[in-house]
């Protein structure tokens, strides 16, 4: 029973994987952080995606109460007034560096084409591009997170299935 | 004394990036492909690491580099992105190449940003490489001819300070007059990139000794000039 929830729930993982790569919201990248993933180095992939969203929230100011609610409706504000495009602009910078490096595709361009606006201070293609960013940036928190809470049921799962192997084999 | 094959572990890297998250991903990297890693987030840290003293100058009285080495640990290589607040990967590269103890760790910079300006700029300033980020673990198996070099070159000049040391006492006829056929480019020079010398001839004990003097004694020998060569993107 328990092995048919581990296989269960491996597919699901791969069908997810496979629909956010389908859709552009993770690139090559991502398969290169699980490629790094290893006994040695068992969480990598979580590890660094989570100090990915624990950075990025540095980015935004936030309005009220915590960010990004598990229904996908996300709270975070980056600053509305844009009263200072340089510093938004190295912000801009780092966090598109760092969407790049975990893979994060779309929120990556979003942060593009938000530098470009800013670079020529258009206050309304700021506007537009900060929901597009928001938008992406809680699409991809949400499935991330449902990723891993996956990946966590899975080791649970696998965990708990070894100890009956063990005793068939003690029987032998 | 021969180099085994896969001794990467001996291989100290020093990575330098301003960003945490990158600075996982390289010491994974880095790891993963068995070197030895230490990471810093500025510029200045990785001067401070390397035990790098402002006031050094090439003394042509002392050949063969100051004994006295300022690095408390050894690096092999330094990866450095270009990017960084306050002092950048190419302000760093510039340092590493003016001191005297470091300018013969090879540099590698870093960039998320594909600047070709940006990358004939580092590569003529001494850089070995320019990855685009983010790196893949491909990129990396370029480094190690890099770090071979230097782990021969040193291990050629603590040779040859020995046999230096014992030719002092025997006397000084035997001692043939300092030719230099010069595979070395002189300063201001034509662009001939010079040859990576065959690691068979680096082993050899015949022509160390001239070679040493050549490296040592030179006042004029600035940092390698990288002419002709095809930027790497």
């Amino acid at each position: 029973m328990l092995g048919w929830g581990v296989d269960r729930l491996r597919a699901d993982m791969s069908r997810l994987l496979a629909i956010l790569f389908h859709q552009g919201v993770l690139d090559e990248q991502f398969l290169q952080l699980q490629q790094l993933q290893d006994e040695s180095s068992p969480n990598f992939v979580s590890e660094v995606v989570n100090i990915y969203f624990h950075e990025s929230e540095k980015l935004f100011t936030k309005s009220q109460g915590p960010t990004c609610k598990t229904d996908g409706y996300c709270d975070c504000r980056l600053d509305r007034e844009f009263s200072d495009y340089k510093k938004m602009g190295i912000h801009l910078n780092q966090f598109m560096g760092s969407s790049s490096s975990i893979g994060a595709n779309r929120v990556r361009n979003v942060c593009v084409a938000f530098r470009a606006a800013s670079e020529q201070n258009n206050r309304a293609g700021c506007l537009r591009a900060l929901e597009l960013l928001e938008h992406e940036y809680c699409y991809l928190k949400n499935k991330l997170h449902e990723l891993f809470q996956m990946e966590q049921q899975r080791v649970l799962a696998a965990g708990a299935r070894y100890p009956l192997q063990q005793q068939q084999q003690q029987q032998h | 004394m021969a180099i085994t094959g896969d001794s990467r572990s001996q291989f100290h890297v020093l990575a330098v990036d301003d960003s945490l998250i990158d600075r996982k991903l390289i010491e994974r990297l880095l790891k993963t492909s068995s070197y030895q890693v230490t990471t810093v987030d500025s510029g200045s840290k990785a001067l401070k690491f390397l035990g790098f003293q402002e006031d050094e100058q090439g003394n042509p009285d002392t050949p063969f580099g100051s004994p006295n080495n300022h690095q408390e640990v050894e690096v092999n290589l330094i990866i450095t992105d270009y990017c960084m607040p306050g002092m950048t990967g190419y302000d760093l590269l510039k340092k590493v190449k003016e001191s005297s103890s470091l300018r013969n760790i090879p540099v590698v910079i870093m960039s998320s940003e594909n600047v070709p300006s940006r990358i004939t700029r580092c590569l003529e300033e001494g850089a070995e490489e320019f990855f685009l980020k983010p790196v893949r673990l491909s990129d990396l198996n370029r480094l190690k001819p890099h770090m071979m070099k230097t782990k021969i070159k040193n291990q050629k000049q603590e040779e040859d300070q020995e046999e230096l040391k014992i030719s002092e006492i025997q006397s000084d006829e035997q001692q043939q007059p300092v030719q230099l056929p010069s595979p070395q480019p002189q300063p201001e020079s034509q662009p001939q990139p010079p040859p990576p010398p065959p690691p068979a001839l680096l082993l050899q004990h015949n022509n160390n000794k001239r070679k040493a003097m050549e490296e040592g004694l030179s006042p004029d020998r600035t940092r390698p000039r990288y002419n002709g060569i095809p930027t790497m993107v």
